[in-house]
């Protein structure tokens, strides 16, 4: 059943990217991280929604938006099981996984407050050290941080 | 030569570290070179460190160079607030070569990210100070005739000691084997034995620091407990006395051992010490001159026979 709801959900966008499997809790970090809330597209927003492979999901669909691969990638951090479908047409042209990039900029607070990142008026740059268990590592004042300590900006 | 900065030890591979401690060595034979004749260099100490900016304007004026800068933050225009990065700007205008020190960590790899001139981390926060690691590879090399296969032995507060865990990374290209001797309190970070582990380096833990690990060292590297870093200063009463090198226990150490220390020094290494022959913290100090002057050269790209 609702798979089928799903699927109608889905082919009511004409254009525009569906982003779906986001884990419940991670709706409305993913949609600021995103800087939806930014955007005058119109946005439709689900949450707690039945996922047979995470359990509670959130999606969301934002019409005539593409995103970049570098906008998008970032929320690897936060949903990584989460994946892309581009709709042009009523159609699913492409269905992806997002991945996460080896560096990342501007989008991990440093926890360090002596890293200058902190003090400065410059975005922070981290390095993807290890991917499981996730850990970054400030470029800066090279502080690693476990995934479960992850500040986004 | 490309001119790059050096803001971490890490930055060199082993075959630049070797070509370094041959450069210093050269420059110890000769150190008034005027290679830097028509240069001008900054010196900007954002937190104050004496014995470590001398150290690097004796090598700027044995060079030929001319230094221009700051020795604290409160001379400077950051105390009105203007940013580092303006500072950096403002100043890779005007000389060949900045050479910074910032109680911030990761200022020297910002500032080398905004400058249009290199860089060299004269020591940022607790992070980096990769010119006091080469002067302490340089006294190690000098003195043993080697860096492979050396037994090290790192003494006193090895948590929060920058020049401990440089010295460590640096050391991991030439097959060493430690010894941690220190206060549970403050006792070498996880993540510095995973990096012996990840390179298959043998290391041993002690909290005594008893003559048995004394007898085997190659190299004693003392460090300064203090007791600001203690959140338990009964803990601290306990070690204080624990961690001191007297004269007496060097009696049966091997004849190549060196005794090393960063400086200052408080009362770790008694005075009886001084007169041994294997003390050699005050030379190591002297040998960072010529690793200093060597390391200029390198990130300018200028090239001494």
């Amino acid at each position: 059943m609702s798979t089928i709801k799903k699927e109608l959900a889905v082919a009511a966008l004409e254009n525009g990217t569906v982003i779906d499997r986001i884990p419940s809790e991670q709706l409305f970090k993913v949609v600021s991280m995103l800087k939806l809330d930014t955007l005058g597209n119109s946005i439709t927003i689900g949450n707690n929604l039945h996922s047979g492979k995470i359990g509670k999901k959130g999606i969301v669909k934002v019409a005539d938006y593409f995103f970049r691969d570098e906008e998008i990638n970032k929320i690897a951090l936060i949903a990584p099981d989460a994946t892309i479908n581009v709709i042009r047409d009523y159609k699913v042209v492409e269905k992806y996984n997002i991945t996460l990039h080896d560096t990342l900029r501007g989008i991990i607070r440093c926890n360090n407050p002596k890293c200058v990142s902190n003090n400065e008026p410059m975005d922070t740059v981290f390095h993807v050290t290890s991917r499981q268990p996730l850990e970054v590592t400030c470029r800066y004042c090279n502080r690693t941080i476990t995934a479960n300590k992850i500040e986004i900006c | 030569m490309k001119c790059e900065s050096l803001v971490s030890i890490n930055d060199f591979s082993k075959e630049e570290i070797m070509e370094l401690l041959e450069k210093a060595r050269s420059f110890e034979e000769n150190p008034n070179r005027k290679v830097l004749e028509g240069k001008v260099v900054a010196t900007l100490f954002f937190e104050p460190s004496t014995r470590t900016r001398l150290s690097f304007e004796t090598a700027v004026n044995r060079l030929g160079g001319r230094i221009i800068g700051f020795s604290d933050a409160a001379t400077s225009s950051s105390s009105k607030g203007e940013s580092l990065k303006d500072t950096i700007m403002m100043v890779s205008n005007y000389v060949d070569l900045i050479i910074m020190r910032h109680h911030l960590e990761g200022a020297a790899r910002y500032a080398s990210e905004v400058s249009s001139v290199p860089i060299i981390n004269a020591g940022d926060g607790a992070n980096q100070h990769p010119t006091q690691t080469m002067l302490d590879l340089y006294s190690i090399y000098k003195t043993q005739g080697t860096l492979e296969n050396l037994n090290i032995t790192m003494v006193g507060d090895l948590k929060y000691g920058r020049t401990v865990h440089s010295l460590l990374q640096a050391m991991s290209h030439f097959n060493p084997t430690f010894h941690f001797v220190a206060p549970d309190e403050l006792k070498m970070p996880q993540e510095y034995k995973i990096f012996c582990e990840d390179h298959n380096i043998p290391y041993y833990e002690h909290s005594d620091f008893s003559e048995e690990v004394i007898n085997q060292a190659d190299i004693l590297y003392m460090t300064r407990v203090q007791r600001e870093r203690f959140t338990d200063l009964m803990e601290y009463e306990r070690v204080k006395d624990v961690y001191i090198l007297h004269n007496s226990m060097l009696a049966n150490s091997k004849p190549n051992l060196r005794v090393l220390h960063p400086l200052p020094r408080v009362n770790e290494i008694a005075y009886d010490v001084d007169s041994n022959p294997k003390a050699y913290y005050f030379q190591q100090a002297k040998n960072g001159l010529f690793a200093r002057q060597a390391i200029i050269c390198k990130v300018l790209g200028i090239d001494v026979e």
